[in-house]
């Protein structure tokens, strides 16, 4: 319809007159409301203050002045199935495809500080990840690779520090000094509480846990990175792009009091610190998260915990692509989403990826469905453009619009948290894991109703779908496994291990760092099961009030 | 049949993903049901062991973690052991196609995968539980 009125009115009048699909939510994922159209009158920016230059304080547009101009991000495929022999295959295939990082997925057992030996772990040793018993097993993943050469992500968290203790054994045994091992441990107890759920001392504890894996590193580790803030499993739980971004900043945070409170300085340790986000479907939303999130870090760094060192300020982070936005209808079309996916972490400037395979939401990927994975970055980086000019749609009215209004959000959770009594008081009482569940019953709901549309799921299905190959994991490796873990125990001084593990009780009990302890119980292959037990007798463990 | 179905909602094993578990447990307990959610990390006998004190009509057993070749087949066992085999199973989860076959041929009534929609389930287990 042709309009008479000038400018904004009458396009306003015109887009008014004329109708709307119906059916459909014009929302993004997260249900924040988009209006038709952004520009210069609803978004107010000032430029140096709110976005500034690449490299340069809030880094709103990015934590380096060249970016990928400099250096392309990190391919980093997680991976990890069965024994350390299978999976240091796969990290060797990665590697020989491209990948540029390793990153480790551990089973489920080893999540939980149970050896593949304990009744609990029947059935789950190697299902989900590889299972890592003791410092044997971590010889054996990282057989062939030069720990100098590689930077190592390892996705562990509740015994984190024996893991990370367990490679720099290898790094020792290997001639490559502490100082040059690069990687990054997730660490990141506090989303565990919220999110994943895997989890094994009181958050008391955990928190010492963490606050000394950060000082050691700190001292002994400077290129490693000790811990992994994430959100991305909070938004694997449900939640929304906001309470990913919220939750995730408020446990950054909570690190870093916890720092302070062991008298560490902010600046000591701060620039080590990293994040890890989730790229979701919602292109523009996912964007704008990843920009709030490095200039509310900045902001707060800076203005509330006082750091003076501009490292200490930009927020690193590695993304993943949403495994909760993949389908088990049609597969092949997961391709597409995670390139979408993918595309966006790219365009928020992220410094690592990791992009999921198209048949993940059956089994763990087969080695040609992580090629295709991997092959979706390459293309990105290299067919697309999109990495020739930093932060591209900086400036875009509604991307501007979008990352102010997610950093209100985050600042509104700040504040009700703090009215909790912090992250842990928090957790204690469910408040986060109630708005997750809220916001994933929400969506889930729009999804029946047809409102929000998931293609080959609730729209454009197939009568028949084809059976995809699928990676089988064989039951004869947790057996396999168990036998590793006992030849181990078998020949291993046993008069050694008892006297480290019990220095680990007494250091435990104590308030000196449990790095040194650990790593001599490591070194006499005192498997990561017996560390965890003697910390559980000491500690406790931690269950939640279950609420949906 | 007469009062509300009562549902046990559990997550056995290690697997902590409760996001599809706390869903199905809201969707049945909107459609009328009787909700009784486990929480995390449950052995096959916590599961069992709730299902008969509860004096549930059904247990809905939520599994992501690849384990449930081995902790499902001992869930039936234990409910057969202790004489609740009329107890219907229902599982959800990334489970292949052949072993939600087996499954099946196990005593499981229905076995939902990703993408299923809670009215489907809620649908089934009114059906199952009144047959």
């Amino acid at each position: 319809m042709a309009t008479t009125e000038p400018g904004a009115a009458g396009w306003r009048e015109s887009y008014e007159a004329s109708p709307e699909r119906e059916g459909e939510l014009f929302s993004t994922i997260s249900g924040v409301e988009n209006e038709p159209l952004y520009s210069p009158e609803n978004v107010e920016l000032d430029y140096d203050r709110d976005l500034g230059w690449p490299g340069t304080y809030p880094f709103t547009r990015g934590v380096y002045p060249s970016m990928y101009r400099g250096r392309l991000w990190t391919m980093r495929q997680f991976a990890g199935f069965g024994t350390a022999e299978e999976t240091n295959e796969r990290f060797r295939y990665l590697i020989a495809h491209g990948n540029t990082g390793l990153s480790t997925a551990f089973d489920m057992p080893t999540l939980m500080g149970y050896d593949s030996d304990h009744p609990r772990s029947l059935g789950e040793v190697g299902r989900e990840g590889v299972a890592i018993d003791s410092l044997a097993d971590m010889e054996t993943l990282f057989d062939g690779i030069p720990l100098g050469d590689v930077s190592t992500s390892m996705t562990i968290n509740a015994p984190a520090a024996m893991l990370l203790a367990f490679y720099a054994c290898v790094g020792e045994l290997q001639g490559v000094p502490l100082a040059r091992l690069r990687g990054t441990v997730q660490t990141d107890i506090l989303k565990e509480y919220i999110a994943q759920k895997e989890w094994i001392f009181p958050p008391g504890p955990s928190m010492r846990l963490v606050v000394d894996m950060i000082e050691w590193c700190a001292r002994e580790m400077p290129l490693m990175h000790p811990v992994s803030i994430s959100g991305y499993h909070i938004r694997e739980a449900g939640s929304t792009a906001a309470q990913e971004l919220a939750f995730t900043l408020a446990d950054g945070f909570a690190y870093v009091e916890a720092c302070l409170e062991r008298g560490l300085d902010v600046d000591e340790f701060a620039p080590r610190l990293s994040f890890f986000f989730n790229a979701h479907l919602d292109f523009f939303e996912e964007i704008a998260k990843y920009r709030a999130a490095r200039r509310i870090w900045a902001t707060q760094l800076r203005d509330k915990y006082g750091a003076k060192n501009p490292r200490s300020w930009l927020m690193r982070f590695h993304t993943q692509t949403a495994g909760v936005s993949l389908t088990a209808q049609q597969p092949e079309v997961n391709l597409i989403r995670t390139a979408i996916e993918a595309l966006a972490a790219v365009l928020g400037g992220t410094q690592s990826l990791h992009t999921n395979s198209f048949d993940e939401a059956l089994a763990l990927p087969t080695e040609h469905a992580v090629r295709l994975a991997l092959r979706t970055q390459q293309v990105i980086a290299h067919e697309t453009g999109v990495v020739n000019t930093i932060d591209p749609l900086g400036g875009s009215y509604y991307l501007e619009h979008l990352t102010s209004e997610l950093e209100r959000q985050a600042y509104e959770y700040f504040d009700r948290i703090e009215h909790l009594g912090g992250v842990v008081a928090a957790i204690e009482e469910n408040f986060q894991q109630r708005e997750i569940a809220d916001a994933a019953y929400r969506y889930q709901s729009e999804v029946e109703k047809g409102q929000r549309v998931v293609v080959g799921v609730n729209r454009y299905q197939l009568d028949e779908e084809q059976p995809l190959e699928i990676l089988r994991i064989d039951p004869a490796l947790e057996q396999k496994q168990v036998e590793r873990v006992q030849a181990v125990r078998a020949r291993r001084d046993s008069a050694l291990v008892q006297a480290t593990l019990a220095e680990l009780e007494q250091a435990a009990a104590g308030d000196t760092n449990l790095m040194e302890p650990i790593l001599a119980c490591s070194r006499a292959y005192v498997t990561m099961g017996e560390m965890c037990d003697a910390l559980r007798e000491t500690w406790g463990t931690w269950r939640e009030t279950p609420v949906f | 049949m007469a009062g509300k179905i009562r549902v046990v909602v559990a997550k056995p094993g290690l697997d902590g993903h409760d996001r599809g578990a706390k869903i199905i447990a809201r969707a049945l307990r909107d459609a009328g049901m009787e909700v009784i959610y486990t929480g995390l990390h449950q052995t096959p006998e916590q599961i069992v062991e709730t299902a008969i004190q509860e004096d549930a009509d059904a247990v809905g057993i939520s599994i992501l973690s690849g384990a449930h070749m081995t902790l499902v087949p001992r869930i039936l066992e234990l409910l057969r052991e202790n004489g609740a085999e009329d107890v219907v199973v229902l599982v959800g989860g990334t489970i292949p196609e052949d072993d939600a076959d087996e499954l099946r041929r196990q005593g499981v009534a229905g076995v939902f995968g990703p993408g299923a929609p809670t009215s489907e389930i809620v649908d089934f287990l009114k059906g199952a539980v009144t047959a």
